[in-house]
């Protein structure tokens, strides 16, 4: 293959990707703004609903924002054992089926869980769950970790001659906080505030399972139920387009703003600080990791302990279930790391603008809700086919298609890093095409290529999303028959199945991100 | 013959003028003030560095126009030469087959090729494996191998010793003369020039002129490179 067919090759798969994202992203959108009725169609309950998404994100961003500070600043200035293992750990809920964290965020604040047990014996009220404070503590579950890490990483930044410059001068940690930890916090944290809010605007699932009702429900479980339970394509079709105007506007701030990534490394070097304080404030920091820690481990410790004694007793479905959960997952990874690679190589081979349109289109299903494309998929599919058989496909590509982002991320930098050190080799030997992919690119990209395939699978294997527009009740995947028990308060059954599904993410995660490290040599 | 056709390159604040031709099977080193575009001049014979006007002409055929691997060269940069991730024996087979599905009778080239820069049973060993000198080495084994009427070095050996410097020019001279190859080597160190190149192209304020021979050149040299050489 010559350059120049392996550089038209490249645009055109490329071209072909881009294609198939702006059919995904607007061509549902727009067969979701033909079928919708006018804004007059929407109750008060929706408005109620769209009030609800914002109040529950904005909530849920700032809490999460507040606690993840003194905890990153704890753990940035402490050294101790486990240390670089919290931290590993504080990455896995970005990889957690969410109904797993509900089902553990259940065990301890839950009506027979640990947290009202205790209440209960000092002869307190109850805590509820359900509504408003449950769906934020669940995304603070989910969120306090990932903007702690960001953060950990604004702290990691500090060059350490500062602390150094900072202790000739006498800094204390107050002085210290002013004049070097905030300056950095300010820079940090508007964007990981975007982050976590455009996360809880599209949450789905702890809205299904801790909220609804009139009180506690998101416009991503408001089109759900106008689609599922009213068959009003209408309704949903507009509370699609609301939902849509919400994640367009938060994305448009979130492009400003840089988006800050919670998946690269360096968090693991502790600087030499001298500004530690006395007996109080490692009290004080020890408190906070510790509380972090057990905040994080133990309602997941409490869903494995309950659920591991009933797997080997679930019932047939489970596992046919899990089954087509895995063929979804292993699907979804391939179709998105195809997607990447070719995004990727057709953004360098463009260059300049259209190069960087081709990166945007790539990555603005960060700010993509999965309903919405889910409701555009089904009203563009449903003339020609019964959604219904396709309920898996679907599942597949829509979850692809939201991975997508963290691939592109991983991959596109690599690549191009292959190309300033490597490309004019390859090109003086005349390297092209498939044999430059296989003898050069892969294998220098295996890294991310691991970690970007087990994020993926990890994510597709434990999404409940669009399968819930689609599926009936024979085509569940293993998120959906797990909700299916845990509403028929087949809680023995839920726990084993939550077992299933969290081992299986995790082993998926780990079993491609392994691939990714070895022959990690050179 | 290399024949360089009144070529201009020209890039955003700069530009750069070459008008030489050197007969096959000269050795020729390139010298002149660091910024003064030597390894934009490489690079445009190489095919990296696009020509805004003129011909670069290589015996009866204008390659100015051809991509890089369907020039009649090898070129050896300043580093990057070799892929880390594959073997000694894997970085010299692909200047024999970009697939790396090498024969049995091409198998045993590349093992002589890398026996004849002293790395027999070196074969399994990455790059990072290697020290500095045997990197070179690989690289000059695959040089071999590919056997290219016209080899460009863009110092790749700058960050070695004096001694083992020394010891990569001798092989190289010997290379040259084995493949009968036509070089042209960028370099900062005069006594390069002295050791192995007989002829030297210097490119300063803006022009790459030559060939001169390297000892009148050296011996009076013309104000530029005067105010090179200190």
């Amino acid at each position: 293959m010559s350059a120049r067919t392996a550089r038209h090759a490249a645009l055109a798969l490329g071209g072909a990707v881009g294609a198939w994202l702006v059919v995904l992203n607007f061509g549902a959108l727009g067969a979701v703004a033909w079928w919708a009725d006018g804004p007059s169609a929407l109750r008060g309950a929706d408005w109620a609903a769209v009030r609800f998404t914002l109040w529950q994100a904005l909530l849920s961003a700032a809490l999460s924002l507040l606690l993840a500070v003194p905890i990153a600043r704890a753990l940035a200035r402490r050294q101790f054992a486990g240390r670089g293992l919290l931290i590993t750990l504080m990455g896995a809920p970005f990889i957690l089926p969410s109904l797993v964290a509900v089902l553990g965020l259940l065990a301890v604040f839950g009506r027979g869980g640990l947290v009202n047990q205790g209440l209960g014996a000092l002869g307190w009220g109850q805590f509820n769950i359900f509504g408003l404070h449950g769906v934020v503590l669940a995304h603070v579950f989910y969120n306090l970790p990932l903007a702690t890490r960001i953060l950990l990483q604004g702290w990691a930044a500090i060059p350490a001659e500062r602390f150094r410059l900072a202790a000739s001068l006498g800094f204390g940690p107050q002085a210290s906080f002013r004049q070097l930890e905030w300056p950095m916090l300010r820079d940090m944290a508007p964007g990981a505030f975007l982050v976590i809010f455009l996360i809880c605007l599209t949450s789905f699932s702890v809205a299904l399972t801790l909220g609804g009702g009139p009180r506690a429900t998101t416009v991503e479980l408001a089109i759900y139920q106008a689609f599922r339970f009213d068959f009003d394509m209408g309704r949903a079709a507009v509370l699609a387009l609301v939902q849509f105007g919400l994640c367009a506007a938060a994305g448009v701030l979130a492009w400003r703003v840089a988006l800050p990534s919670a998946l690269g490394g360096g968090m693991d070097r502790p600087v030499q600080r001298y500004d530690m304080g006395g007996a109080a404030l490692r009290l004080w920091d020890s408190a906070l990791i510790a509380g972090g820690a057990l905040f994080l481990m133990l309602p997941l410790a409490l869903v494995a302990l309950r659920g591991l004694p009933h797997v080997a007793g679930l019932p047939p479905e489970v596992w046919h279930s899990a089954a087509r959960s895995l063929f979804v997952a292993i699907g979804a990874t391939g179709v998105t790391l195809a997607m990447a690679l070719a995004l990727a190589h057709a953004v360098l081979a463009l260059g300049g603008k259209g190069g960087a349109v081709l990166e945007w289109l790539g990555l603005a299903a960060l700010a993509a809700s999965p309903l919405v494309v889910g409701t555009g998929l089904y009203l563009l599919i449903r003339p020609f086919a019964n959604p219904r058989d396709l309920a898996l496909v679907v599942t597949l590509l829509v979850n692809a298609a939201m991975a997508l982002p963290f691939a592109l991320r991983l991959i596109l930098p690599a690549l191009r890093a292959v190309r300033d050190t490597q490309g004019r080799l390859a090109d003086s030997l005349g390297l092209h095409g498939l044999a430059r992919l296989r003898i050069v690119t892969l294998p220098r990209l295996r890294r991310p290529l691991g970690f970007a395939a087990g994020l993926t699978a990890a994510l597709s294997m434990g999404d409940l999303g669009v399968i819930m527009l689609f599926a009936e009740r024979e085509g569940a995947t293993l998120p959906m028959q797990l909700y299916r028990l845990m509403t028929a308060y087949r809680l023995d059954d839920a726990a084993g199945a939550a077992v299933v599904l969290l081992g299986a993410s995790l082993a998926l995660f780990w079993a491609c991100d392994t691939w990714g490290r070895g022959h990690a040599k050179a | 013959m290399l024949k360089l056709d009144d070529v201009a390159i020209t890039q955003e604040g700069f530009a750069l003028h070459a008008a030489f031709s050197l007969q096959a099977g000269a050795r020729v080193a390139v010298i002149g003030p660091s910024g003064a575009g030597k390894s934009t001049l490489l690079g445009a014979i190489a095919g990296f560095v696009p020509v805004t006007s003129g011909r670069i002409v290589w015996g009866a055929q204008d390659i100015t126009r051809l991509p890089p691997a369907a020039r009649p060269l090898s070129i050896l940069f300043q580093d990057n030469n070799l892929f880390p991730h594959l073997g000694a024996a894997e970085n010299v087979a692909l200047g024999l087959k970009p697939s790396l599905r090498l024969t049995a009778p091409e198998r045993a080239q590349v093992a002589q090729a890398l026996a004849r820069v002293g790395l027999a049973g070196y074969e399994g060993r990455r790059p990072a494996q290697l020290s500095g000198g045997q990197q070179s080495r690989v690289a000059l084994a695959r040089v071999l191998l590919r056997q290219k009427p016209l080899l460009l070095l863009d110092e790749p050996f700058a960050a070695l010793g004096p001694a083992l410097k020394a010891e990569m020019l001798a092989l190289l001279a010997e290379i040259c003369t084995e493949t009968g190859a036509t070089l042209l080597m960028v370099t900062h160190d005069i006594a390069d020039a002295r050791a192995i190149a007989p002829d030297v192209v210097l490119v300063a304020e803006g022009r790459a002129e030559g060939p001169f021979p390297t000892a009148a050149l050296l011996e009076n040299p013309p104000p530029a490179l005067r105010a090179y050489l200190g």
